[in-house]
């Protein structure tokens, strides 16, 4: 606590790089695994970006891609058997997959971190919590033990664990779920990142703490005004939290829009099944929505439109030829910004 | 930047305030019984287990003894009366006298022979255990951890060593070499030994690398050497542990086993091994020369094996 001097009430808002463009910018990013029965092509493509203090929900079913994109940016992919044929992954302005490792391992950590989805897992059982964050300015800082074990204790205030000064012995398994995801978030946040991925944060945790832990990490990131991109299958979270959203189908990307929007009006068939998938109050007794069919096997998507087999609007020109992310606009013409949609009639699916 | 650092954990400080102070002090009060970490916790089943206590007592008592062996005796193992030949027998009641055990063939005391033989068995044993496990774990986790072609490379070498048998390995190392200090028979058992554990190491680092808590280390900037310091090797070292606690009373059997073939240690060197292997010339008339050394070593290796299966018992309380 001596380090810190009472400067400024507000904290200095957080300088958005040198141009305005985006944070992170990940352009036409192919990922394929090669595996024993073929190529399993995991990314086709994905084009996103986030800014400083922008929240980027990515959404998608198990297999989509969603996380595999995110282990490409942070380079935590397994290499063989993973692979990048393609693709760009731009921190401000530098790609990333260009750089060697050494350059790459200090932007982790320092620059993007990144949330598990199971902290219990994701923590070190061996080594006590106040340890493995205080590591970070162990390591990254060069602080001694002393004064990393205070910015620790700290740090677990910040994300609101009780007692901090008592807990920072404790090990990871003395620990709840939500108290865990939030040293999770504590070490992501550590040496004050100016992009964190948050990987399904709160899948492993119940209703209630998922809440809480969303709060928590929205919280923060207006107080840092960091980008944060939030990967999900669930739509409730990314509501409040988000400011776009990017649905990913078979390692596509195939809408984006402002969240409000999204729920209001999906440019998409797939979307439009996602949401008419979620239980309604107001529909109670009636038979709940799903969309037929099963995700693809990577191993071969299906020709044309991926979502194909399982469209309702599903016509010839779907099975032959794979839709472009089109901007999407309004019926007279004028342009919704942000939005865009893959599918060959998305005119009928948002107007229709 | 430094500036910028500095308000916002200003913010922070004061936040916190705010924040937490309706809940602190009454979750302190409750304050949970001291965390145990893994070690802490092995030690607390250790100290209550009779199997340990005995057998850790037992190796204490053998490391004092080959490290003061002066103390126990007041005999020379080399001094030769032949007023003794043969044999003087036990006199199982001159307790620590040179005459408790009697005499060898050549009229030495046994019970100094025994003090001082200890030593030979007790750095052959712990010198091999060390050797064997700093090469057995490097290799071993180099090999888990990078996978690939290195881990192709280092498991056929590892392969190739264990191909190799145990005994006649050492028969012809050992052979090659015309005067057989201890460190030969230690870099010989280490030569041949090394395999296990790496084997072991390998294994477990592989499981470890997948974990969760690798991939987030990695995800947060670590870099490979402290992964492997820090997050890889505290967790593969149990089972590493385990084997090596175990392996050490099978080296100094193995000592002994060289050493009676007339291939380990020799004459003057004063070792149970060596003993055994002169007392079975005299086997019918004065059993006791071959009998005591050979019940040493047999104390020694059973401390040992029970040393290890209760390291091993508090390490994985599972498998009780």
């Amino acid at each position: 606590m001596t380090i810190i001097e009472e400067t400024a009430g507000v904290p200095a808002p957080r300088a958005g790089g040198e141009a305005s463009g985006p944070l992170l910018e990940v352009r036409d990013l192919h990922v394929e695994f090669h595996t024993r029965d073929g190529v399993a092509k995991a990314v086709n493509g994905v084009n996103y970006s986030v800014a400083s203090g922008e929240t980027l929900a990515v959404l998608g079913e198990s297999g989509s891609g969603k996380s595999v994109t995110a282990q490409a940016i942070m380079g935590i992919l397994d290499m063989p058997p993973g692979k990048i044929p393609h693709g760009q992954i731009l921190f401000r302005g530098q790609d990333m997959l260009t750089m060697s490792n050494d350059e790459r391992r200090k932007i982790r950590g320092r620059k993007i971190a990144m949330i598990f989805q199971d902290a219990l897992s994701s923590l070190n059982p061996v080594l006590s919590v106040g340890y493995q964050l205080g590591e970070m300015f162990r390591v990254h800082q060069g602080l001694s033990k002393k004064e990393a074990k205070a910015k620790s204790i700290e740090l677990m205030d910040k994300v609101k664990i009780p007692a901090a000064k008592a807990r920072v012995g404790d090990y990871p398994h003395q620990f709840s779920g939500g108290m865990r995801q939030r040293i999770m978030i504590a070490m992501a946040l550590a040496l004050e990142p100016d992009l964190i991925i948050a990987d399904e944060p709160t899948t492993a945790l119940d209703v209630t703490v998922q809440a809480q832990v969303m709060d928590l990490l929205a919280e923060l990131q207006r107080e840092y005004n960091m980008g944060l991109i939030l990967i999900t299958h669930d739509l409730g979270v990314v509501a409040d939290v988000a400011d776009k959203i990017a649905v990913m189908y078979a390692g596509r990307i195939v809408e984006t829009a402002p969240v409000h929007e999204l729920y209001k009006r999906p440019a998409h068939p797939y979307t439009r099944g996602l949401l008419d998938s979620i239980p309604r109050l107001d529909q109670k007794g009636q038979e709940l929505y799903a969309i037929k069919g099963l995700p693809p096997n990577l191993l071969k998507i299906p020709t044309g439109c991926a979502f194909n087999p399982r469209c309702p609007k599903a016509d010839d020109i779907c099975r032959t030829e794979i839709p472009a992310l089109v901007p999407v606009t309004e019926q007279d013409g004028s342009e919704l910004p942000g939005r865009g949609s893959a599918c060959h009639f998305w005119k009928e699916t948002i107007h229709g | 930047m430094p500036e910028k650092t500095a308000a916002t954990t200003a913010s922070t400080g004061t936040e916190t305030v705010t924040t937490t102070a309706a809940a602190p002090d009454t979750v302190l009060v409750t304050k949970a019984p001291k965390a145990r970490s893994l070690w802490s916790d092995a030690w607390h089943d250790l100290r209550r287990n009779p199997l340990f206590l005995v057998s850790a007592g037992l190796i204490v008592l053998l490391l004092i003894v080959s490290a003061f062996p002066g103390l126990f005796t007041s005999a020379s193992p080399r001094d030769a009366d032949l007023a003794n030949h043969y044999l003087g027998q036990p006199n199982w009641s001159h307790f620590f006298q040179p005459d408790w055990f009697g005499y060898d063939g050549q009229g030495r005391s046994i019970y100094s022979r025994v003090v001082y033989g200890a030593r030979a068995s007790i750095i052959v044993g712990v010198g091999v255990t060390a050797l064997v496990t700093i090469l057995g774990t490097l290799v071993g986790m180099i090999a888990g951890y990078f996978g690939g072609w290195v881990d192709t490379i280092l498991s056929r070498i590892t392969d190739i060593f264990m191909g190799i048998p145990f005994l006649l390995g050492a028969l012809v190392v050992l052979t090659s070499f015309e005067k057989r200090a201890i460190w030969v028979v230690i870099l010989a058992l280490v030569f041949l030994g090394w395999t296990q554990i790496a084997r072991v190491a390998r294994g477990s680092v592989i499981t470890i690398k997948q974990a969760d808590y690798v991939v987030a280390a990695k995800a947060l900037g670590a870099s490979t050497t402290r992964i492997l310091t820090r997050h890889v090797l505290p967790n593969a070292v149990a089972p590493i542990i385990v084997v090596a606690t175990i392996a050490l009373g099978g080296y100094i059997a193995a000592e002994a086993t060289l050493s009676f073939l007339g291939v380990g240690l020799a004459e003057p060197t004063v070792s149970w091994g060596v003993d055994v292997s002169s007392g079975r010339e005299q086997l019918r008339n004065a059993p006791h020369v071959l009998i005591i050394p050979s019940v040493m070593v047999s104390i020694t290796v059973l401390s040992f094996l029970m040393f290890g299966d209760a390291v091993r018992n508090a390490l994985d309380p599972k498998l009780r």
